[in-house]
């Protein structure tokens, strides 16, 4: 495929009188890991559900796969839905469902495997995404949060996506897990070409494996790059987030790599 | 567009088996490609080379595919070797079989007669438990309330006003039809029955008695235990499910005094409402279907009425309504407290609210019949 994997042009989204996002303009490449940033409540989680489809925007055009999202329905849209894999904010997982369950959820839905096939799917991406064994036959509610998150990206795994999309993974996870969290996901791209689409403020998941950054604010992208980049640019808002004693002790800008 | 889904080809070349894998092994096509791998069945001691390098894409289930179609041929007496893999590939597939571990897809669940008859226990003691627990829970409301009446200011006008509009005047039509519907029923089926005898003038009897001792109150409270009832019980489950409960006793408020109480307040004044509202509604379609079909006149059915009833019979059926009005909320906000873990839990407790509100009600109904009974009334 040419071109990018996602390209956003003009999106507008509004909530009543609050304007969320205005002309916003985005291109991910394919196989590249994104990183999302930007204060709480301007509108990353908006833009992460727009492009999946669970929000309809006031104005503008979506392609995903090269196809426009907006107006596509059934058989098509169920077809590009099973490419890409969500691992929401919460977790969101199905409450009346056991973790594997949770897993096998989308299997069942889209496939037709054989019953063990689906099991030893379902137990790949439990350790896969660094649960015990024993957690396959947990409940969510039996869980802690961090096991959720980590459940949830199981389940965003389930179906082998070409894209996946993370809200804050790493947040709510001890640091040795959000290291492995990182490694886990730079894997993955780099053996299946994953395309990875990352709102987080992790700043060591940002240098660990983004190729490139987003930065989020004033209603659209305001900045976009590599690190090095980033580290360039005198916007206020950006210097404080990538200059800040935050990044510096996260070693951002050190010279050397976060991790 | 050329087919590139996930294919198994094999060989025989000398006295090996050579499996030629090609295009993309990913889970859209692994349905039929472990159908495929499994049909592959060489003969005992042929060595098999499997070759990977025509695959395109491989994810992680094709990948656990092929380490479990290589590991189903190997045997002691036969070698199994990988070649050709791509490096991303390789380390995709060492790296799968290097993580997985088995694991359990549901709690386990034991034997079936043993579960039967622990079933059966359980069921037992859930029913005491919950006798217990409810009544523990009456208490724990009482005792909120008597310490709200010491302190008016937190008895919460707002929420008792805003509850009072959910279950009450957003009930009226639902509860004015329900009602108009069975004084006009009631009036058809007596009619049929009481001309028989000459006695059509006592329909207005008949319909008077019943409709204001008995079925003004019961219907206008089954229905409510059906709109809010279940409302109750599916509010505070999903704030239950939510930890919004939790939240709130961390803060140092009162869930019972917040959620409970106003609910409980309001339905009690609300519902005496309602039921004078069926009284009338059933009266008035009594009249109207007494008009129609006996020919009995606005102003003869006004005057019959007056002479077949007298006050108390209206205040019977009125001063059942805050106990039913008491019960249903309870059970509502009792059950809505109970909701664990899962949004399965929201759908059982509710439907729990609304049919031991209904039984509760009807219970309550028959002591009260004894008791008038014993008083005279
Ligand atoms: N369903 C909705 N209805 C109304 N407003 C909404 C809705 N969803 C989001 N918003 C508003 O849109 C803005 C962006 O929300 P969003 O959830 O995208 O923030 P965010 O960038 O993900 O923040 P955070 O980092 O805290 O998760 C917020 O101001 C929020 O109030
Ligand atoms: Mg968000």
């Amino acid at each position: 495929m040419s071109g990018p994997i996602i390209r956003i042009r003009g999106l507008c989204n509004a909530f009543g009188d609050q304007i969320v996002h205005q002309d916003l303009d985005l291109d991910v490449d394919e196989g590249e890991v994104l990183g999302v940033v930007g204060g709480s409540g301007t509108g990353k989680s908006v833009l992460l559900r727009s492009i999946i489809g669970l929000n309809t925007p006031a104005a503008g055009h979506i392609e995903v796969f090269g196809q426009e999202l907006t107006g596509l329905r059934g058989d098509t849209r169920r077809r590009l839905e099973r490419r890409w894999g969500v691992l929401f904010q919460d977790g969101a997982l199905f409450s009346a469902l056991t973790v594997a369950q949770n897993i096998e959820a989308p299997l069942k839905e889209h496939l037709s495997l054989s019953r063990s096939l689906m099991d030893e799917i379902a137990a790949l991406k439990i350790t896969m995404v660094g649960l015990g064994p024993e957690a396959g036959s947990k409940f969510p509610s039996e869980l802690s949060g961090g096991m959720r998150k980590r459940a949830g990206l199981a389940r965003a795994l389930a179906m082998d996506p070409e894209i996946v999309f993370l809200d804050e993974p790493t947040a709510g996870l001890d640091p040795i897990g959000a290291a492995a969290f990182d490694e886990l996901i730079g894997s993955l791209q780099s053996q299946m070409g994953l395309t990875v689409f990352m709102v987080t403020h992790d700043l060591d998941s940002l240098t660990a494996i983004c190729d490139r950054i987003a930065v989020l604010a004033e209603k659209r992208v305001l900045a976009i790059g590599t690190m090095a980049d980033m580290l360039q640019q005198d916007h206020p808002w950006i210097r404080e987030y990538f200059h800040g004693p935050r990044a510096r002790a996260a070693g951002v800008g050190a010279g050397t790599n976060g991790i | 567009m050329t087919d590139t889904r996930g294919r198994i080809e094999s060989i025989s070349a000398g006295n090996r088996l050579e499996i030629h894998l090609s295009g993309r092994w990913e889970v859209g096509y692994a349905a039929e490609l472990e159908i495929a791998l499994a049909q592959l069945s060489p003969p005992v001691d042929q060595p098999v080379l499997i070759d990977l390098s025509g695959l395109d894409r491989l994810d992680t289930t094709g990948a656990w595919l092929i380490h479990r179609g290589s590991e189903a041929l190997r045997s002691p007496r036969r070698s199994v070797t990988l070649s050709g893999a791509r490096a991303e590939h390789e380390q995709l597939i060492a790296r799968v079989s290097g993580l997985y571990q088995p694991c359990e897809i549901q709690p386990p669940a034991g034997n079936a007669l043993i579960r039967l008859v622990a079933r059966l226990g359980e069921n037992a003691l859930t029913v005491l438990d919950t006798a217990a627990s409810f009544t523990a829970f009456i208490g724990l409301t009482t005792v909120t309330l008597l310490r709200s009446l010491l302190h008016p200011r937190r008895l919460r006008f707002n929420a008792i006003t805003v509850h009072m509009e959910a279950t009450g005047i957003n009930a009226l039509p639902i509860v004015s039809l329900i009602s108009f519907l069975i004084g006009i029923v009631m009036v058809y089926q007596s009619a049929f029955q009481l001309t028989r005898f000459g006695a059509q003038i006592f329909v207005i009897d008949l319909l008077a008695f019943s409709v204001l001792r008995e079925l003004g109150v019961l219907l206008t409270s089954i229905v409510v235990a059906g709109r809010s009832g279940s409302a109750f019980a599916a509010e505070i489950g999903s704030m239950k499910l939510h930890e919004e409960i939790d939240a709130m006793r961390a803060l140092g408020m009162d869930p019972v005094e917040i959620l409970v109480l106003p609910r409980i307040l309001s339905l009690m004044v609300v519902l005496p409402l309602l039921v004078f509202t069926a009284d009338v509604m059933a009266l008035l379609g009594g009249a109207i279907m007494c008009w129609i079909s006996l020919d009995i006149a606005p102003d003869l059915f006004l005057q019959r009425l007056r002479s077949a009833v007298d006050l108390p019979t209206f205040w019977i059926g009125i001063v059942k309504a805050p106990f039913f009005a008491g019960l249903i909320a309870l059970t509502g906000c009792y059950e809505g407290l109970q909701v664990s873990g899962s949004a399965e839990s929201v759908g059982q407790r509710t439907t729990r609210a609304v049919v031991e509100s209904i039984f509760l009600v009807i219970v309550a109904d028959a002591l009260f019949s004894v008791v008038f009974t014993i008083l005279g009334l």
